[in-house]
Protein backbone atom coordinates (compact mmCIF):
# COMPACT_ATOMS: atom_id res chain seq x y z
CA UNK A 1 0.00 0.00 0.00
CA UNK A 2 1.36 3.37 -0.96
CA UNK A 3 0.22 6.63 0.54
CA UNK A 4 0.04 9.33 -2.13
CA UNK A 5 -0.06 13.09 -1.70
CA UNK A 6 -3.18 14.30 0.07
CA UNK A 7 -3.91 10.86 1.57
CA UNK A 8 -3.48 9.96 5.21
CA UNK A 9 -3.99 7.12 7.68
CA UNK A 10 -6.03 7.23 10.85
CA UNK A 11 -5.29 5.17 13.93
CA UNK A 12 -5.74 5.31 17.66
CA UNK A 13 -2.53 6.23 19.44
CA UNK A 14 -3.05 3.36 21.87
CA UNK A 15 -3.19 0.83 19.02
CA UNK A 16 -0.01 2.12 17.42
CA UNK A 17 1.81 2.13 20.75
CA UNK A 18 0.62 -1.39 21.57
CA UNK A 19 1.63 -2.64 18.12
CA UNK A 20 5.09 -1.20 18.61
CA UNK A 21 5.32 -2.50 22.17
CA UNK A 22 4.18 -5.99 21.27
CA UNK A 23 6.75 -6.23 18.47
CA UNK A 24 9.69 -5.50 20.73
CA UNK A 25 9.24 -7.57 23.86
CA UNK A 26 12.77 -7.86 25.22
CA UNK A 27 13.35 -10.78 27.57
CA UNK A 28 15.64 -10.77 30.58
CA UNK A 29 18.73 -12.99 30.38
CA UNK A 30 17.97 -15.20 33.34
CA UNK A 31 18.73 -18.88 32.85
CA UNK A 32 17.98 -21.15 35.77
CA UNK A 33 18.04 -24.81 34.75
CA UNK A 34 17.29 -27.20 31.89
CA UNK A 35 14.67 -24.89 30.37
CA UNK A 36 17.32 -22.21 29.95
CA UNK A 37 19.02 -24.35 27.32
CA UNK A 38 15.77 -24.56 25.38
CA UNK A 39 15.41 -20.81 25.89
CA UNK A 40 18.79 -20.46 24.19
CA UNK A 41 17.66 -22.77 21.39
CA UNK A 42 14.85 -20.34 20.70
CA UNK A 43 17.38 -17.72 19.65
CA UNK A 44 19.22 -20.16 17.37
CA UNK A 45 18.83 -20.25 13.61
CA UNK A 46 16.36 -23.13 13.73
CA UNK A 47 13.66 -21.33 15.74
CA UNK A 48 14.77 -17.71 15.46
CA UNK A 49 12.81 -15.67 17.98
CA UNK A 50 13.99 -12.58 16.07
CA UNK A 51 10.93 -13.10 13.88
CA UNK A 52 8.86 -11.92 16.85
CA UNK A 53 11.19 -9.07 17.71
CA UNK A 54 12.26 -10.67 20.98
CA UNK A 55 15.83 -11.68 20.21
CA UNK A 56 17.34 -8.86 22.28
CA UNK A 57 18.02 -10.63 25.55
CA UNK A 58 18.88 -7.92 28.07
CA UNK A 59 21.17 -8.66 30.96
CA UNK A 60 19.87 -5.81 33.09
CA UNK A 61 16.35 -6.11 34.48
CA UNK A 62 15.91 -2.37 33.98
CA UNK A 63 15.98 -2.80 30.21
CA UNK A 64 13.80 -5.90 30.01
CA UNK A 65 10.04 -6.23 29.41
CA UNK A 66 9.66 -9.95 29.80
CA UNK A 67 10.91 -12.34 32.43
CA UNK A 68 11.13 -15.95 31.30
CA UNK A 69 11.46 -18.05 34.44
CA UNK A 70 13.24 -20.96 32.83
CA UNK A 71 13.54 -23.80 35.26
CA UNK A 72 13.19 -24.82 38.86
CA UNK A 73 13.39 -22.00 41.38
CA UNK A 74 15.22 -23.08 44.53
CA UNK A 75 14.24 -21.54 47.85
CA UNK A 76 17.57 -19.73 47.84
CA UNK A 77 16.97 -18.30 44.36
CA UNK A 78 13.39 -17.19 45.04
CA UNK A 79 14.31 -13.86 46.72
CA UNK A 80 16.63 -13.10 43.82
CA UNK A 81 13.88 -13.76 41.25
CA UNK A 82 11.49 -11.56 43.20
CA UNK A 83 14.08 -8.79 43.40
CA UNK A 84 14.78 -8.96 39.66
CA UNK A 85 11.06 -8.77 38.94
CA UNK A 86 10.75 -5.72 41.19
CA UNK A 87 13.68 -4.08 39.37
CA UNK A 88 12.01 -4.42 35.96
CA UNK A 89 10.24 -1.31 34.74
CA UNK A 90 6.48 -1.35 34.15
CA UNK A 91 4.83 -2.62 31.99
CA UNK A 92 6.30 -6.09 32.45
CA UNK A 93 5.28 -9.63 31.67
CA UNK A 94 6.24 -13.03 33.02
CA UNK A 95 6.36 -16.42 31.31
CA UNK A 96 6.59 -19.43 33.58
CA UNK A 97 8.52 -21.88 31.44
CA UNK A 98 8.20 -25.57 32.19
CA UNK A 99 6.67 -27.77 34.82
CA UNK A 100 9.11 -26.81 37.62
CA UNK A 101 8.55 -23.08 37.35
CA UNK A 102 4.78 -23.55 37.03
CA UNK A 103 4.18 -26.04 39.82
CA UNK A 104 7.42 -27.47 41.16
CA UNK A 105 7.23 -30.27 38.61
CA UNK A 106 8.69 -33.58 39.70
CA UNK A 107 10.52 -31.90 42.58
CA UNK A 108 7.93 -31.87 45.33
CA UNK A 109 10.36 -31.33 48.20
CA UNK A 110 11.91 -28.92 50.67
CA UNK A 111 14.21 -27.21 48.18
CA UNK A 112 12.03 -26.09 45.27
CA UNK A 113 9.41 -23.33 45.19
CA UNK A 114 6.13 -25.01 44.25
CA UNK A 115 5.22 -22.66 41.42
CA UNK A 116 6.64 -19.19 40.95
CA UNK A 117 3.13 -17.73 40.94
CA UNK A 118 3.47 -17.89 44.72
CA UNK A 119 6.05 -15.09 44.54
CA UNK A 120 5.43 -13.14 41.31
CA UNK A 121 2.40 -12.76 38.99
CA UNK A 122 2.53 -14.97 35.89
CA UNK A 123 0.94 -14.18 32.52
CA UNK A 124 1.58 -17.34 30.52
CA UNK A 125 2.44 -20.86 31.66
CA UNK A 126 4.26 -23.18 29.25
CA UNK A 127 3.89 -26.91 29.96
CA UNK A 128 6.65 -29.43 29.31
CA UNK A 129 9.82 -30.76 30.89
CA UNK A 130 11.41 -28.88 29.27
CA UNK A 131 8.96 -27.30 26.83
CA UNK A 132 9.99 -27.40 23.18
CA UNK A 133 11.23 -24.11 21.71
CA UNK A 134 7.99 -24.05 19.69
CA UNK A 135 6.12 -23.98 22.98
CA UNK A 136 8.08 -20.97 24.17
CA UNK A 137 7.55 -19.18 20.85
CA UNK A 138 3.82 -19.74 21.23
CA UNK A 139 3.98 -18.29 24.73
CA UNK A 140 5.68 -15.16 23.40
CA UNK A 141 2.92 -14.99 20.79
CA UNK A 142 0.34 -15.09 23.57
CA UNK A 143 2.14 -12.28 25.41
CA UNK A 144 2.06 -10.20 22.21
CA UNK A 145 -1.65 -10.91 21.86
CA UNK A 146 -2.22 -9.81 25.47
CA UNK A 147 -0.33 -6.57 24.83
CA UNK A 148 -2.29 -5.81 21.65
CA UNK A 149 -5.56 -6.44 23.45
CA UNK A 150 -4.72 -4.04 26.25
CA UNK A 151 -2.83 -6.28 28.60
CA UNK A 152 -2.65 -5.72 32.31
CA UNK A 153 -0.77 -3.20 34.43
CA UNK A 154 1.47 -0.47 33.13
CA UNK A 155 0.78 2.89 31.50
CA UNK A 156 -0.47 1.61 28.16
CA UNK A 157 -3.08 -0.77 29.43
CA UNK A 158 -5.86 1.71 30.11
CA UNK A 159 -8.82 0.04 28.43
CA UNK B 1 27.17 -22.42 51.54
CA UNK B 2 24.33 -20.46 53.05
CA UNK B 3 20.67 -21.16 52.53
CA UNK B 4 19.81 -17.56 51.76
CA UNK B 5 21.24 -15.32 49.02
CA UNK B 6 24.37 -13.38 49.96
CA UNK B 7 24.40 -9.63 49.64
CA UNK B 8 27.68 -7.75 49.09
CA UNK B 9 27.43 -6.10 52.51
CA UNK B 10 27.95 -9.39 54.30
CA UNK B 11 31.48 -9.86 52.98
CA UNK B 12 34.10 -8.08 55.05
CA UNK B 13 35.88 -5.13 53.55
CA UNK B 14 39.58 -4.52 54.00
CA UNK B 15 41.56 -1.55 52.74
CA UNK B 16 40.54 0.01 49.42
CA UNK B 17 39.08 -3.13 47.96
CA UNK B 18 35.52 -2.91 46.71
CA UNK B 19 33.20 -5.85 47.08
CA UNK B 20 31.21 -6.75 43.99
CA UNK B 21 28.62 -9.48 43.70
CA UNK B 22 28.84 -11.17 40.31
CA UNK B 23 25.70 -13.20 39.80
CA UNK B 24 23.54 -15.14 40.50
CA UNK B 25 21.83 -13.51 37.53
CA UNK B 26 24.76 -12.73 35.26
CA UNK B 27 24.95 -13.65 31.57
CA UNK B 28 28.41 -15.19 31.78
CA UNK B 29 28.16 -17.26 34.94
CA UNK B 30 26.47 -20.03 32.93
CA UNK B 31 23.56 -20.39 35.25
CA UNK B 32 23.22 -19.31 38.84
CA UNK B 33 26.76 -19.00 40.19
CA UNK B 34 27.42 -16.09 42.48
CA UNK B 35 30.99 -14.90 42.94
CA UNK B 36 31.80 -12.44 45.68
CA UNK B 37 34.61 -10.46 44.17
CA UNK B 38 36.96 -8.25 46.08
CA UNK B 39 38.40 -5.94 43.48
CA UNK B 40 40.90 -3.16 43.21
CA UNK B 41 40.09 -1.31 40.03
CA UNK B 42 39.68 -3.98 37.39
CA UNK B 43 41.76 -6.68 39.00
CA UNK B 44 40.47 -9.36 41.29
CA UNK B 45 41.97 -9.59 44.77
CA UNK B 46 39.81 -12.38 46.05
CA UNK B 47 37.04 -14.47 44.52
CA UNK B 48 34.64 -16.41 46.67
CA UNK B 49 32.24 -18.61 44.66
CA UNK B 50 28.83 -19.05 46.31
CA UNK B 51 26.78 -21.97 45.11
CA UNK B 52 23.40 -23.44 46.00
CA UNK B 53 21.11 -21.23 43.96
CA UNK B 54 19.81 -24.27 42.10
CA UNK B 55 19.71 -26.71 44.98
CA UNK B 56 16.89 -29.03 44.03
CA UNK B 57 17.16 -31.80 46.59
CA UNK B 58 17.48 -34.41 43.84
CA UNK B 59 19.51 -36.84 45.94
CA UNK B 60 16.91 -36.73 48.71
CA UNK B 61 14.11 -37.10 46.17
CA UNK B 62 15.68 -40.28 44.85
CA UNK B 63 15.39 -41.95 48.24
CA UNK B 64 11.61 -41.80 47.90
CA UNK B 65 11.43 -43.09 44.35
CA UNK B 66 11.63 -46.59 42.84
CA UNK B 67 15.00 -47.54 41.40
CA UNK B 68 13.67 -46.99 37.90
CA UNK B 69 12.05 -43.64 38.74
CA UNK B 70 15.24 -42.24 40.25
CA UNK B 71 16.73 -42.16 36.83
CA UNK B 72 14.26 -39.50 35.71
CA UNK B 73 15.71 -37.25 38.39
CA UNK B 74 19.29 -38.20 37.54
CA UNK B 75 18.80 -36.93 34.00
CA UNK B 76 17.88 -33.52 35.33
CA UNK B 77 21.15 -33.04 37.21
CA UNK B 78 23.55 -32.44 34.36
CA UNK B 79 20.97 -31.19 31.90
CA UNK B 80 23.49 -30.81 29.10
CA UNK B 81 24.28 -34.52 29.21
CA UNK B 82 21.13 -36.34 30.34
CA UNK B 83 22.04 -39.64 28.72
CA UNK B 84 25.43 -39.75 30.47
CA UNK B 85 23.74 -39.32 33.83
CA UNK B 86 21.13 -41.95 33.02
CA UNK B 87 23.84 -44.34 31.85
CA UNK B 88 25.93 -43.86 34.99
CA UNK B 89 22.95 -44.43 37.27
CA UNK B 90 21.85 -47.48 35.30
CA UNK B 91 25.38 -48.95 35.36
CA UNK B 92 25.58 -48.44 39.12
CA UNK B 93 22.25 -50.14 39.77
CA UNK B 94 23.15 -52.94 37.37
CA UNK B 95 26.40 -53.49 39.27
CA UNK B 96 24.44 -53.78 42.54
CA UNK B 97 22.04 -56.22 40.90
CA UNK B 98 24.98 -58.20 39.51
CA UNK B 99 23.67 -58.15 35.95
CA UNK B 100 26.44 -56.11 34.32
CA UNK B 101 27.53 -59.04 32.14
CA UNK B 102 23.99 -59.88 31.03
CA UNK B 103 23.22 -56.63 29.20
CA UNK B 104 22.88 -57.47 25.47
CA UNK B 105 25.70 -56.32 23.22
CA UNK B 106 23.48 -54.16 21.01
CA UNK B 107 22.28 -52.25 24.07
CA UNK B 108 25.90 -51.70 25.13
CA UNK B 109 26.78 -50.28 21.71
CA UNK B 110 23.75 -47.98 21.62
CA UNK B 111 24.64 -46.75 25.10
CA UNK B 112 28.11 -45.84 23.86
CA UNK B 113 26.53 -44.10 20.88
CA UNK B 114 24.21 -42.09 23.11
CA UNK B 115 26.92 -40.98 25.51
CA UNK B 116 29.16 -39.84 22.66
CA UNK B 117 26.29 -37.97 20.98
CA UNK B 118 25.58 -36.30 24.30
CA UNK B 119 29.23 -35.34 24.63
CA UNK B 120 29.16 -33.58 21.26
CA UNK B 121 25.86 -31.86 22.09
CA UNK B 122 27.18 -30.71 25.46
CA UNK B 123 30.41 -29.38 23.97
CA UNK B 124 28.29 -27.54 21.38
CA UNK B 125 26.52 -25.63 24.14
CA UNK B 126 29.84 -24.97 25.88
CA UNK B 127 31.48 -23.67 22.70
CA UNK B 128 28.48 -21.54 21.74
CA UNK B 129 28.20 -19.88 25.13
CA UNK B 130 31.98 -19.53 25.50
CA UNK B 131 31.96 -17.72 22.17
CA UNK B 132 29.17 -15.39 23.28
CA UNK B 133 31.06 -14.60 26.51
CA UNK B 134 34.00 -13.47 24.40
CA UNK B 135 31.87 -11.55 21.92
CA UNK B 136 31.88 -14.08 19.07
CA UNK B 137 28.16 -14.49 18.48
CA UNK B 138 28.19 -16.40 15.18
CA UNK B 139 29.81 -19.48 16.77
CA UNK B 140 26.64 -19.90 18.82
CA UNK B 141 24.48 -20.33 15.72
CA UNK B 142 26.79 -22.92 14.14
CA UNK B 143 26.98 -24.86 17.41
CA UNK B 144 23.27 -24.87 18.07
CA UNK B 145 22.55 -25.96 14.52
CA UNK B 146 24.76 -29.01 15.07
CA UNK B 147 23.20 -29.61 18.48
CA UNK B 148 19.74 -29.48 16.91
CA UNK B 149 20.62 -32.50 14.74
CA UNK B 150 21.62 -34.45 17.85
CA UNK B 151 18.46 -33.41 19.69
CA UNK B 152 16.47 -34.72 16.71
CA UNK B 153 18.14 -38.09 17.20
CA UNK B 154 17.37 -37.99 20.93
CA UNK B 155 13.76 -37.15 20.19
CA UNK B 156 13.52 -40.03 17.74
CA UNK B 157 14.93 -42.57 20.20
CA UNK B 158 13.47 -41.44 23.51
CA UNK B 159 10.55 -39.21 22.63
CA UNK B 160 11.88 -36.02 24.23
CA UNK B 161 14.44 -33.54 23.01
CA UNK B 162 16.40 -33.03 26.19
CA UNK B 163 15.50 -35.68 28.75
CA UNK B 164 14.79 -38.80 26.69
CA UNK B 165 15.07 -41.34 29.57
CA UNK B 166 16.02 -43.88 26.93
CA UNK B 167 18.73 -45.70 28.86
CA UNK B 168 17.10 -47.89 31.52
CA UNK B 169 18.29 -50.24 34.21
CA UNK B 170 18.69 -53.52 32.34
CA UNK B 171 19.03 -52.12 28.85
CA UNK B 172 17.19 -49.61 26.73
CA UNK B 173 13.58 -48.60 26.37
CA UNK B 174 13.00 -50.32 23.04
CA UNK B 175 15.11 -50.59 19.92
CA UNK B 176 16.11 -47.65 17.76
CA UNK B 177 13.13 -46.48 15.67
CA UNK B 178 12.93 -46.74 11.89
CA UNK B 179 14.80 -43.94 10.18
CA UNK B 180 17.21 -43.35 13.08
CA UNK B 181 20.25 -44.81 11.36
CA UNK B 182 19.66 -42.70 8.24
CA UNK B 183 19.53 -39.55 10.37
CA UNK B 184 22.71 -40.66 12.12
CA UNK B 185 24.40 -41.14 8.73
CA UNK B 186 23.40 -37.63 7.75
CA UNK B 187 24.93 -36.28 10.97
CA UNK B 188 28.14 -38.24 10.41
CA UNK B 189 28.36 -36.79 6.88
CA UNK B 190 27.71 -33.24 8.08
CA UNK B 191 30.06 -33.29 11.07
CA UNK B 192 33.57 -32.85 9.53
CA UNK B 193 32.52 -29.77 7.56
CA UNK B 194 30.88 -28.21 10.58
CA UNK B 195 33.98 -28.83 12.72
CA UNK B 196 36.14 -27.15 10.07
CA UNK B 197 33.81 -24.13 10.24
CA UNK B 198 33.96 -24.01 14.04
CA UNK B 199 37.74 -24.26 14.07
CA UNK B 200 37.93 -21.66 11.32
CA UNK B 201 35.88 -19.21 13.36
CA UNK B 202 37.89 -19.43 16.57
CA UNK B 203 41.07 -21.46 16.57
CA UNK B 204 43.32 -19.02 14.71
CA UNK B 205 41.27 -15.95 15.61
CA UNK B 206 43.75 -13.45 17.13
CA UNK B 207 41.11 -11.89 19.42
CA UNK B 208 40.08 -15.28 20.74
CA UNK B 209 43.72 -16.27 21.25
CA UNK B 210 44.48 -13.02 23.06
CA UNK B 211 41.58 -13.62 25.41
CA UNK B 212 42.33 -17.26 26.17
CA UNK B 213 46.08 -17.96 25.90
CA UNK B 214 47.78 -17.82 29.33
CA UNK B 215 44.45 -17.11 31.01
CA UNK B 216 43.29 -19.35 33.85
CA UNK B 217 46.47 -21.40 33.84
CA UNK B 218 46.36 -24.50 36.02
CA UNK B 219 49.38 -26.70 36.65
CA UNK B 220 49.04 -30.47 36.57
CA UNK B 221 49.77 -30.68 40.32
CA UNK B 222 47.08 -28.13 41.16
CA UNK B 223 44.58 -29.86 38.91
CA UNK B 224 45.16 -33.19 40.64
CA UNK B 225 45.11 -31.58 44.07
CA UNK B 226 41.75 -29.93 43.39
CA UNK B 227 40.23 -33.14 42.03
CA UNK B 228 39.73 -31.67 38.59
CA UNK B 229 38.74 -34.18 35.90
CA UNK B 230 37.70 -34.20 32.27
CA UNK B 231 38.87 -31.75 29.61
CA UNK B 232 40.11 -29.33 32.28
CA UNK B 233 42.52 -31.98 33.62
CA UNK B 234 43.57 -33.13 30.15
CA UNK B 235 44.27 -29.53 29.20
CA UNK B 236 46.88 -29.54 31.97
CA UNK B 237 48.65 -32.55 30.53
CA UNK B 238 47.27 -35.53 32.42
CA UNK B 239 45.72 -38.15 30.16
CA UNK B 240 43.16 -39.51 32.60
CA UNK B 241 39.93 -40.66 31.01
CA UNK B 242 37.52 -43.06 32.71
CA UNK B 243 36.70 -44.58 29.34
CA UNK B 244 40.28 -45.87 29.12
CA UNK B 245 41.14 -46.23 32.80
CA UNK B 246 38.02 -48.15 33.88
CA UNK B 247 36.20 -49.11 30.67
CA UNK B 248 32.44 -49.54 30.94
CA UNK B 249 29.71 -50.58 28.47
CA UNK B 250 31.56 -51.62 25.32
CA UNK B 251 34.17 -48.87 25.16
CA UNK B 252 37.00 -51.42 25.16
CA UNK B 253 35.88 -52.53 21.69
CA UNK B 254 36.41 -49.14 20.05
CA UNK B 255 39.54 -47.30 19.05
CA UNK B 256 39.96 -43.70 20.17
CA UNK B 257 42.65 -41.41 21.51
CA UNK B 258 42.65 -39.12 24.53
CA UNK B 259 43.50 -35.61 23.38
CA UNK B 260 45.77 -33.78 25.83
CA UNK B 261 47.59 -30.44 25.93
CA UNK B 262 50.29 -29.35 28.34
CA UNK B 263 49.72 -25.57 28.51
CA UNK B 264 46.89 -25.77 31.07
CA UNK B 265 45.29 -22.48 30.03
CA UNK B 266 41.82 -21.70 28.69
CA UNK B 267 43.02 -22.08 25.10
CA UNK B 268 44.38 -25.56 25.83
CA UNK B 269 41.04 -26.59 27.32
CA UNK B 270 39.32 -25.19 24.23
CA UNK B 271 41.54 -27.28 21.91
CA UNK B 272 41.10 -30.40 24.03
CA UNK B 273 37.32 -30.12 23.83
CA UNK B 274 37.35 -29.59 20.07
CA UNK B 275 39.63 -32.63 19.62
CA UNK B 276 37.32 -34.59 21.91
CA UNK B 277 34.35 -33.84 19.69
CA UNK B 278 36.24 -35.33 16.76
CA UNK B 279 37.26 -38.37 18.79
CA UNK B 280 33.62 -38.83 19.81
CA UNK B 281 32.63 -38.81 16.17
CA UNK B 282 35.31 -41.45 15.52
CA UNK B 283 33.65 -43.68 18.11
CA UNK B 284 30.20 -42.96 16.67
CA UNK B 285 31.38 -44.03 13.20
CA UNK B 286 32.63 -47.32 14.65
CA UNK B 287 29.37 -47.90 16.53
CA UNK B 288 27.40 -47.11 13.38
CA UNK B 289 28.99 -50.11 11.62
CA UNK B 290 27.76 -52.40 14.40
CA UNK B 291 24.21 -51.07 14.40
CA UNK B 292 23.28 -53.13 11.31
CA UNK B 293 23.43 -56.31 13.39
CA UNK B 294 20.01 -56.78 14.99
CA UNK B 295 19.72 -58.02 18.56
CA UNK B 296 18.00 -57.62 21.88
CA UNK B 297 18.30 -54.26 23.63
CA UNK B 298 17.19 -55.24 27.12
CA UNK B 299 17.99 -57.96 29.62
CA UNK B 300 15.77 -61.03 29.43
CA UNK B 301 14.70 -61.02 33.07
CA UNK B 302 11.07 -60.10 33.75
CA UNK B 303 11.84 -59.52 37.44
CA UNK B 304 13.97 -56.48 36.52
CA UNK B 305 12.83 -55.32 33.12
CA UNK B 306 9.13 -55.35 32.23
CA UNK B 307 8.26 -57.70 29.35
CA UNK B 308 7.28 -56.10 26.02
CA UNK B 309 3.86 -54.51 26.13
CA UNK B 310 2.50 -56.59 23.23
CA UNK B 311 2.99 -59.81 25.22
CA UNK B 312 0.85 -58.63 28.10
CA UNK B 313 -2.45 -59.41 26.42
CA UNK B 314 -1.26 -62.90 25.49
CA UNK B 315 0.51 -64.18 28.57
CA UNK B 316 -0.71 -64.27 32.16
CA UNK B 317 2.86 -64.32 33.49
CA UNK B 318 3.86 -61.33 31.42
CA UNK B 319 0.86 -59.44 32.79
CA UNK B 320 1.81 -60.26 36.38
CA UNK B 321 5.46 -59.30 35.85
CA UNK B 322 4.46 -56.05 34.18
CA UNK B 323 2.07 -55.24 37.02
CA UNK B 324 4.72 -55.97 39.65
CA UNK B 325 7.37 -53.83 37.92
CA UNK B 326 4.97 -50.91 37.48
CA UNK B 327 3.35 -51.03 40.91
CA UNK B 328 6.29 -51.81 43.18
CA UNK B 329 9.42 -51.86 41.04
CA UNK B 330 12.24 -54.30 41.61
CA UNK B 331 14.33 -54.95 44.69
CA UNK B 332 18.09 -54.57 44.81
CA UNK B 333 20.27 -56.69 47.12
CA UNK B 334 21.82 -54.80 50.07
CA UNK B 335 25.23 -53.29 49.47
CA UNK B 336 26.93 -50.21 48.12
CA UNK B 337 28.54 -49.40 44.82
CA UNK B 338 30.64 -46.69 43.19
CA UNK B 339 30.33 -46.38 39.44
CA UNK B 340 32.13 -43.73 37.41
CA UNK B 341 31.85 -42.81 33.77
CA UNK B 342 33.47 -40.13 31.66
CA UNK B 343 30.85 -37.42 31.28
CA UNK B 344 31.40 -34.41 29.03
CA UNK B 345 32.76 -32.46 32.01
CA UNK B 346 34.81 -35.20 33.65
CA UNK B 347 34.44 -38.10 36.02
CA UNK B 348 30.74 -38.40 36.70
CA UNK B 349 29.97 -40.98 39.34
CA UNK B 350 27.21 -42.36 41.52
CA UNK B 351 27.70 -43.90 44.92
CA UNK B 352 24.57 -45.84 45.78
CA UNK B 353 23.66 -47.66 48.97
CA UNK B 354 20.88 -50.23 48.99
CA UNK B 355 19.27 -51.85 52.00
CA UNK B 356 17.38 -54.41 49.95
CA UNK B 357 14.27 -52.32 49.38
CA UNK B 358 12.66 -51.23 46.14
CA UNK B 359 14.05 -47.75 46.73
CA UNK B 360 17.66 -46.61 47.21
CA UNK B 361 18.78 -45.96 50.78
CA UNK B 362 21.14 -43.21 49.68
CA UNK B 363 22.30 -41.87 46.34
CA UNK B 364 25.36 -39.66 46.21
CA UNK B 365 26.56 -38.05 43.01
CA UNK B 366 30.10 -37.04 42.21
CA UNK B 367 29.41 -34.13 39.89
CA UNK B 368 32.52 -33.20 37.87
CA UNK B 369 31.44 -29.55 37.63
CA UNK B 370 31.58 -29.02 41.40
CA UNK B 371 35.18 -30.24 41.65
CA UNK B 372 36.24 -28.37 38.52
CA UNK B 373 34.68 -25.17 39.82
CA UNK B 374 36.67 -25.33 43.06
CA UNK B 375 39.88 -24.27 41.36
CA UNK B 376 38.31 -20.92 40.38
CA UNK B 377 39.14 -19.59 43.82
CA UNK B 378 42.83 -20.18 43.29
CA UNK B 379 42.85 -19.14 39.65
CA UNK B 380 41.09 -15.80 39.79
CA UNK B 381 43.18 -13.54 42.11
CA UNK B 382 45.52 -11.21 40.26
CA UNK B 383 43.54 -11.36 37.03
CA UNK B 384 41.06 -8.99 35.43
CA UNK B 385 37.31 -9.39 35.83
CA UNK B 386 37.07 -9.94 32.07
CA UNK B 387 39.46 -12.89 32.41
CA UNK B 388 37.31 -14.36 35.15
CA UNK B 389 34.54 -14.72 32.55
CA UNK B 390 36.93 -16.73 30.36
CA UNK B 391 37.90 -18.93 33.30
CA UNK B 392 34.32 -19.77 34.19
CA UNK B 393 33.55 -20.48 30.54
CA UNK B 394 36.57 -22.71 30.05
CA UNK B 395 35.71 -24.83 33.10
CA UNK B 396 32.21 -25.41 31.68
CA UNK B 397 30.23 -25.81 34.92
CA UNK B 398 26.59 -26.91 34.87
CA UNK B 399 24.76 -25.77 37.96
CA UNK B 400 22.16 -28.47 37.86
CA UNK B 401 24.85 -30.90 38.95
CA UNK B 402 26.89 -28.51 41.09
CA UNK B 403 23.93 -27.76 43.35
CA UNK B 404 21.82 -30.88 42.69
Amino acid sequence: MEIGPGQFLLARLDDVARWAQSSSVWPLTMGLACCAIEMMSVTSAEYDIARLGSEVFRSSPRQADLMIVSGRVAQKMAPVVKRLYDQMADPKWVISMGACASSGGIFDNYAVVQGIDTIIPVDVYVPGCPPTPDGLLYAVNLIQQQIREGGRGGILARS
Amino acid sequence: MSTTPLTPEIVSQEGNAMVLSMGPQHPSTHGVLQIMLEIEGESVVKAEPEIGYLHTGIEKNMENLFWSQGQTNAERMDYLAPSSNALCYALAVEKLLGITDRIPERAQHIRVLLSELTRIASHCVWLGTHGIDLGAISVFFYCFDLRENILDLQEASGGARMHPNYVRVGGLNGDLPAGYVEKLDALIAKFPGRMRELRGLLQANPIFQDRTIDVGTMSAEDAVAWGVTGPALRGSGIAYDVRKAFPYSSYDQFQFDIPTRTEGDAYARFLVRLDEMEESMRIIEQVRKKLDTPGHVAIDDPKIFAPPKETIALSMEALIHHFKIVSEGFRVPPGDVYQAIEGPRGELAYYIVSNGENRPYRVRTRPPSLYNLQCLKGMAPGNLIADLVVMIGSLDPVFGEVDR
